[in-house]
């Protein structure tokens, strides 16, 4: 199976606030589009990033052929134990994701 | 019809200076520029600093400075001094003043101040007037009192305010992303879904558009919708770019929560006008109770960071353990020797080559050709952090991984290897504060600078 990044155009995270993490998966074309979205389960992204499946918001966005997913950060950015101040690294576990 | 020009996502980051000046060119109704967010880290706000160079900034503010001179229009930054404290916002009027003074200029100085004292924000919170947002922090009266700054977000009533003194330049403190950029298209009756969702498409400058580093955009608002252009000759805004940017640093891409409401961004249609303009309409603004975001920062340890970086090949197979070792061995010799309790701080060595990003959430193993090991200590004072850091210090240096080998010795890139940090801060606050006038939180006042 290939990799997420591999197919799309650009994964990127980023902080939303200190609080808020969030990962946006830019698909070039509508089937590119509907392969991450029915490809990427909700539960899957949740264990990626160790958060609760709960606490995962998921947009999947036609008219940008994007899919989001926001979550609260592991770690509140600036905390002792934050390793990624601005968050961009969380984007390389799903690039590196195997889809169908 | 409001034109409002950005100059760049942030004073500091650089523009494309032939774009500004088009955009000057073009008579726009207030010039509308970005100092900061919390995106660098609680030490900014901790601090009241800017994270970017006071030379840096020096040059970009004379050239805005000048631009507005040029186009006798208001020049407005929000969030001053990349944290919007009080003391960011001295920190830019004394540039300002410096520079009226250099280029012969008499201006009206504005400055909104967005410091919260810590008696009002705990009188919210015993009177059930804060409000934690998602994924927010405990907080107690305890916490408010440790903070060395808390900011209130100001939005469009208090960016108005300092218009409305008749300022030519507006210095504000910390306020939201959007509210420069939406402030004026509010008050003169512009469409308000369209302003707000202008000024968060603005926010960013060019970000939104084919080319991010020109930064300077142009947008109009009026009754129906908003209107955005790239100043840079080779920069077009597409309904795709111009769409996709209500993704960037949004935890929802629809919904913007701002004081006294929120703008909803569902049904709203971007069109082409041509292939540099994208025309937005039907965004909406749903007015609700006036609100505003706190942000606060407090001092929680002092921090002596080692670095040294392992290359043979042995030790590199088996760092993991050598680092637990180490990380052992030095708390064991802080709590006997400088006779700190074992909870009072912290040893962390993070594995550079290894998992020092993600840390548990890494899920590959390779060997790497060598490892940097960062060595973090962080202790209640700075004096007991540096010297928790010359106890680190020698394990960096000659830790053998097993009793009966030969000392080994890694690789210092300085000396001393260890290096003072300073305080490290947090953030404390993600809550709302109520208000029943918008402007009684903040201080509002004019200055006369420079000379004729």
């Amino acid at each position: 199976m290939p990799e997420l990044g591999s197919l799309v155009s650009k994964v990127r995270s980023k902080n939303a606030g200190p609080f808020w993490l969030t990962v946006d998966i830019f698909c070039d074309d509508p089937a590119t589009f509907a392969r991450v979205r029915d490809g990427l389960q909700d539960a899957d992204v949740a264990r990626l990033f160790g958060v609760e499946r709960q606490l995962l918001k998921r947009f999947d966005i036609p008219s940008l052929n994007v899919v989001k997913f926001s979550v609260p950060r592991p770690v509140v950015q600036g905390m002792r134990a934050d390793r990624d101040m601005h968050g961009a690294g969380w984007a390389c576990l799903l690039e590196e994701f195997q889809i169908e | 019809m409001t034109r409002v020009l950005v100059p760049a996502g942030a004073l500091g980051l650089g523009y494309d200076r032939a774009a500004l000046e088009r955009g000057v060119a073009n008579q726009p109704d207030i010039i509308a520029i970005d100092g900061g967010s919390t995106d660098s880290g609680p030490s900014y706000l901790g601090r009241g600093v800017s994270k970017y160079s006071r030379a840096s900034t020096k040059v970009e503010w004379r050239e805005l400075m000048q631009a507005r001179a040029k186009a006798g229009v208001p020049l407005v930054i929000g969030t001053a001094g990349t944290c919007g404290a009080d003391a960011a916002v001295d920190w830019l009027l004394d540039i300002t003043r410096e520079i009226a003074l250099e280029e012969g200029m008499k201006v009206k100085v504005a400055t909104l101040k967005s410091g919260q004292p810590k008696e009002r924000v705990k009188a919210a919170l015993g009177g059930g007037r804060l409000h934690a947002l998602p994924a927010a922090p405990d907080l107690c009266e305890a916490i408010i009192d440790a903070c060395t700054n808390i900011v209130a977000l100001a939005g469009v009533e208090q960016v108005a305010a300092a218009l409305g003194t008749g300022a030519d330049i507006v210095i504000a403190g910390r306020t939201t992303d959007t509210a420069i950029i939406a402030a004026l298209p509010v008050v003169r009756g512009d469409n308000a879904g369209a302003a707000w969702h202008g000024a968060k498409v603005g926010e960013c400058g060019a970000l939104a558009t084919t080319q991010p580093n020109s930064g300077v955009i142009q947008i109009d608002f009026d009754a129906s919708g908003f209107t955005i252009e790239p100043m840079a000759a080779e920069a077009s805004a597409t309904p795709y770019t111009v769409s996709a940017h209500m993704l960037y640093e949004n935890s929802d891409p629809f919904i913007l929560h701002e004081p006294g409401g929120h703008l909803d961004v569902t049904r709203s249609e971007y069109e082409a006008l041509d292939s540099r303009r994208v025309r937005v309409k039907g965004s909406k603004w749903v007015p609700g109770r006036y609100t505003v975001k706190l942000e606060g920062a407090r001092v929680v340890g002092y921090q002596t960071v080692g670095l040294a970086v392992i290359r043979e090949r042995r030790y590199v197979s088996h760092v993991r353990e050598w680092a637990a070792d180490v990380e052992a061995k030095v708390r064991d010799k802080i709590v006997a020797r400088m006779g700190l309790a074992s909870d009072a701080f912290s040893v962390e060595i993070r594995l550079i080559g290894m998992d020092a990003t993600l840390g548990a959430l890494e899920n590959r193993r390779e060997v790497p050709v060598e490892v940097g090991i960062l060595g973090i200590l962080t202790c209640p004072t700075a004096e007991q952090a540096a010297e928790a850091g010359k106890i680190l210090n020698p394990y960096l240096l000659h830790h053998p991984l097993t009793e009966d080998e030969p000392m080994p010795t890694f690789a210092f890139p300085f000396s001393p290897a260890e290096m003072q940090r300073g305080a490290l801060y947090e953030f404390c606050l993600n809550h709302v504060m109520e208000l029943d006038d918008p402007l009684a939180a903040f201080v509002l006042e004019t200055h006369e600078v420079g000379h004729a």
